[in-house]
């Protein structure tokens, strides 16, 4: 066992524990659950951590391996949200399995976002740093402002739609019944989603990363990040690996979209749940976590997700102390005293293996 | 003849815009960071302006004046504490250190303003102009915007142009570490962006709060983002491209709602950016890229 | 490198803070005192409604103490902040629950309420919710308005314009982000059709882009509407008011509670909201004692002139109160207890708010009469 683990593959060992993490962190909280110690607010923050941990693990396939800065990823998630919800809203009479409907919803809201970050990255991925991030958040905001005045409605006679007038829709009064209906977007969605079904996408979501990072493609698409025409000169395919990081990215996204969806009676489309307000959200987790580095995401997530609802003991001071911790962890990350600092004091804690130098990109 | 009223409009929204950007744009080009904390900075300046002519009594020129002073040491504090100390950290940890301050600020004006929206006293008081037998209505505000947005423009390009400073500001822009190669200080010639940019945050909110005059924690939020576009839609890191960008922006916005819908408006000014950022991918006035090896 | 050892140490610190803290406070509930919790924006842009609810909320429940509590039981209120959002109102609610909350009111906004109504309905808990109007709300048998519903509002209007005759052409400028106001806007559309005038332009806004009004009113003036409808809140109302001010256009504004407010608007010229006309329940400065009351001890405490969030959270813990006393709930009975034995009885209590006289249908619907108010010299008049 002992030579297995030494001849493992650094990387390998690495990707091991955070899976190892993951599933230690289910088990303990499983337990907590189970015996009753776990609060209520602790529990409802289960699902959302997964969410949140999904769409940053996403977000940091595209910020941190393939190097361009997206704002926009919460719509991606809003896409997978609203296809996955409205698949089960049409759906949920005809399948008798939870499971098998959750799956299916899963397929399609993540299909949908990955097409739309296929359709979205074509000609996205040309521009470059900010002119990117301004695109793609202006891509999410059309995204909301569309939903907003969509409506659908389903009645005998079938599906019905209509775009920013909700009386215009000629749906049977008596039975028909509003699938997305305008700004009050999808209301009584089943809640079919659930901690062991995040964890488990979690993981999956996780696979699918370490994996495509630890491949030739992985490499080629963060030689692209490093020196896109060094890389081109290698004859690497530019456009096609960025579209398929990029893509890929979108489809997580979508993923966790529709977690949040099914966690949820009630799914709206506005600037804080899936706006730049969110990407932004997101994009902190990925950036404190560490770029390119999705263990450190998924717990920037944990910490970052659970501090608000932690803090709500302080009532109107909660969001003050939110920012100032958050801006007093970013200088603690990254200020190069406090890495001098640090460097210090961990030198002198037990497990600080001494002389390590600080990394600072 | 209507046409020509929604074309005012938009010029005149257009120009809040356009000055707003131009404190994001300077920022950018000089600091290279976005600063999402500037649409922030003008609510807390529409604050102390608010709270001078209601409260004080203090007539509108003096307290615009005290509130540029006031912002632009808010401006250098937020510099000094929160971005001097990333200066050699990637441009992304400013971005996420911008946003945290960004929220610092709107929640501690919850705490010290309220979450009541105040209604803001304009600035300008003068008789709107009347053109056509009374068919087509100039408000002075739009007039006063219009007026300043150029002025500011001209003086920042004199300023860049004929100054020490300046020039110290361009040449840290084209290459940080040559400039302090060349005897510039870089730091301080940051730090003095961030003091202008502020400064220009609060005649930017004196004169958005006098267009559009309802002030609340909040208000900044959608004109930083607004601004943002526009000074992206122009080149960011241009002056004349702010100017253009955030201009062309308001009338975007102002005819997609006349003429298209008006439930989509932010729709089509995002479409219509993402249509021209692929075209020219570093905006109209925008520099062109240069790739090294 | 270290940091991340740090974090990890974060983390654990963090998740055993919190298992911990659930611990302790869920189980210490003292059961001589009832709990009732509240759910709102307290920051973000929808602060504003929900510091007025809660505000509200805490003075009725002060006053009910002081008056030897409900079946001489105290009473014990906190707020919990779900900044608008649905997923961040699940999590008050369960925070409140942990608190040992034991019946609800709220939550303020309707698309957060949708989401903690499944929940409530699921723990059998009675929630009454101030200010959340969608019909969507009240589905469930255990959830009650104390404001009236969107539809209910957009026909009384449409038919208050008809019968009055108070126009005939009329545009309407709503906010086609929000559910409150698109709700009122669709049904008000419809009932417009039974009735004697002609809609003439339809324009909307977004919670993005409620800067900017001209447009709107330009095309309004244009198609020569002589009364606009602004199914809206009062702070884009008070930005219409003025930018139709600039441009010299003076059609009759006719708004509906969500207009409720705009007088008191710090620093707002009143002269500009001279001959609006708005369905109200609530007016700050009705003659009644009670009223007056509310408004006097609102002012003292908190600076502000309450707006119509805040009359219905008063009246929203006084049915509580009476639906608890006509019961005999005592602090000791459980959630389901307490939601099973006044659910029924809210069909049949009748309280006399600040909102006017109440009574609840099996559907949760509250049933008082909406006044119409002009607003003349800065006040209020009758219609």
């Amino acid at each position: 066992m002992k030579n297995f683990f030494t001849n493992m593959k650094k990387s390998t060992k690495n990707h091991l524990i955070t899976y190892a993490g993951i599933i230690v962190a289910y088990a303990i909280m499983q337990i907590l659950c189970g015996t009753g110690v776990a609060s209520n607010l602790i529990k409802g923050l289960l699902v959302p951590i997964c969410v949140y941990s999904i769409v940053a693990i996403g977000l940091n396939l595209c910020v941190g391996i393939l190097g361009e800065l997206s704002l926009g990823h919460a719509g991606f998630m809003c896409i997978g949200a609203f296809t996955g919800a409205l698949a089960t809203k049409l759906l949920y009479d005809y399948i008798p399995s939870k499971i098998l409907m959750f799956l299916i919803a899963l397929v399609i809201g993540t299909f949908f976002a990955a097409l739309f970050g296929f359709l979205i990255g074509i000609p996205v991925l040309r521009l470059k740093g900010d002119y990117l991030a301004i695109v793609t958040l202006a891509f999410g905001q059309i995204i909301i402002n569309i939903i907003n005045v969509l409506y659908i409605g389903k009645d005998e006679a079938g599906l019905h739609f209509a775009f920013s007038n909700p009386n215009a829709i000629n749906m049977n009064e008596e039975t028909g019944v509003w699938l997305i209906n305008g700004a009050k977007g999808i209301t009584k969605i089943p809640s079919i989603s659930n901690f062991t079904i995040g964890v488990i996408l979690l993981i999956v979501s996780l696979f699918i990363v370490y994996h495509l990072v630890d491949s030739r493609t992985g490499r080629a698409i963060m030689a692209i990040r490093d020196n896109r025409i060094a890389a081109e000169s290698v004859g690497i395919n530019i456009t096609k690996y960025k579209m398929l990081a990029f893509t890929i990215s979108a489809a997580i996204a979508g993923a966790g979209g529709v977690l949040y969806s099914h966690n949820l009676s009630t799914l709206t489309a506005t600037t804080n749940n899936f706006g730049y307000n969110m990407s932004i959200m997101i994009l902190v987790y990925v950036v404190l976590g560490g770029m390119g580095s999705f263990r450190g995401s998924i717990i920037a997530t944990v910490i970052l997700y659970m501090l608000p609802e932690l803090l709500r003991g302080l009532s109107d001071y909660r969001m003050l102390f939110y920012a100032i911790i958050l801006i007093g962890l970013m200088l603690f990350n990254w200020s190069p005293k406090a890495i001098v600092w640090r460097q210090k004091v961990l030198s002198l804690l037990p497990f600080g293996k001494k002389g390590e130098k600080g990394k600072v990109e | 003849m209507d046409f020509i009223t929604h074309l005012i409009n938009g010029i005149s929204l257009g120009s809040v815009y356009a000055i707003i950007a131009l404190g994001y744009t300077m920022v950018y080009g000089i600091a290279k960071m976005l600063n999402f904390a500037h649409g922030d900075v003008i609510m807390v300046g529409s604050y102390i302006i608010f709270l001078l002519m209601s409260n004080v009594g203090v007539p509108a020129i003096p307290a615009v004046i005290i509130s540029i002073i006031v912002c632009t040491t808010l401006g250098i504090v937020i510099e000094k504490i929160a971005y001097k100390p990333l200066r050699r950290a990637t441009s992304l940890a400013v971005l996420i250190t911008a946003i945290g301050v960004s929220y610092f600020l709107q929640n501690s004006s919850l705490l010290l303003f309220g979450s009541d929206p105040k209604v803001f006293s304009s600035v300008v008081n003068l008789p709107s102009i009347k053109l056509a037998n009374g068919m087509i209505n100039i408000s002075s505000t739009t007039i006063v915007t219009v007026v300043v947005c150029i002025l500011i423009m001209i003086a920042l390009t004199l300023f860049i142009k004929k100054t020490k400073a300046g020039q110290a500001m361009l040449a840290v822009s084209e290459d940080k570490d040559a400039a302090s190669l060349m005897g510039i200080n870089a730091n301080a010639t940051i730090s003095l962006t961030f003091a202008i940019g502020s400064g220009l945050a609060a005649i930017a909110g004196a004169l958005f709060c006098s267009a559009y005059p309802s002030l609340s924690p909040y208000t900044g939020a959608m004109p930083g983002i607004k601004a943002f576009t526009a000074a992206v839609f122009g080149g960011i890191g241009s002056i004349p491209g702010a100017l253009l960008g955030g201009i062309l922006l308001g009338v975007i916005e102002i005819l997609g709602r006349a003429y298209i819908s008006s439930q989509l408006s932010d729709a089509i000014v995002f479409a219509v950016l993402i249509i021209v950022l692929l075209v020219r991918p570093t905006g109209i006035l925008g520099k062109k890229l240069h790739e090294k090896v | 490198m270290k940091f991340k050892k740090l974090m990890s140490m974060a983390l654990v610190g963090v998740m055993t803070l919190a298992t911990v803290a659930g611990c302790t406070s869920g189980q210490s509930s003292n059961k001589d005192t009832f709990k009732i919790g509240g759910i709102g924006p307290l920051t973000g842009p929808a602060a504003i409604y929900g510091t007025n609810v809660m505000n509200a909320a805490q003075i009725a429940v002060d006053e009910i103490n002081a008056a030897g509590g409900i079946n001489g039981y105290q009473i014990e209120f906190k707020a919990q902040d779900d900044t608008h959002d649905a997923e961040k109102a699940i999590n008050a609610y369960n925070s409140l629950k942990d608190w040992g909350m034991q019946v609800l009111l709220g939550t303020v906004t309707t698309t957060p309420c949708v989401a903690v109504a499944e929940k409530t309905a699921e723990d059998g808990m009675f929630q009454i919710t101030p200010s959340a109007s969608s019909t969507d709300v009240i589905v469930n048998d255990n959830t009650f308005q104390v404001c009236f519903t969107d539809p209910n509002q957009g026909t009384a209007s449409a038919q208050y314009i008809g019968m009055n005759e108070i126009a005939t052409k009329v545009a309407i400028i709503y906010n086609s982000s929000d559910v409150y106001s698109s709700g009122i806007e669709a049904t008000f559309e419809k009932e417009a059709a039974n009735q004697g005038f002609e809609i003439v332009s339809i324009e909307a806004f977004t919670d993005d882009t409620a800067t900017d009004f001209s447009t709107q009113l330009q095309k309004a003036q244009s198609a020569g509407a002589d009364l606009v409808f602004l199914p809206i809140y009062y702070t884009p109302a008070s930005i219409i008011l003025k930018q139709a001010n600039d441009i010299g256009y003076a059609p009759v504004f006719f708004g509906v509670d969500g207009m409720d407010g705009i007088l008191t608007m710090d620093n707002f010229d009143t002269s500009l909201a001279e001959g609006v006309i708005l369905l109200t329940p609530f007016a700050a400065d009705a003659d009644d004692e009670k009223t007056q009351k509310f408004v006097a001890e609102y002012q003292k405490r908190y600076g502000e002139i309450p707006n119509q969030f805040a009359a219905d959270a008063y009246d929203g813990i006084y049915a509580i109160k009476e639906a608890m006393e006509k019961t005999g709930c005592t602090p000791d009975m459980s959630v389901k207890e307490i939601g099973e034995k006044i659910i029924p009885i809210m069909t049949q209590i009748k309280v006399d708010g600040i909102t006017g006289e109440m009574t609840w249908n099996a559907n949760g619907e509250v049933s008082k009469t909406p006044k119409a108010v002009i607003i003349k010299n800065g006040a209020y008049v009758a219609y």
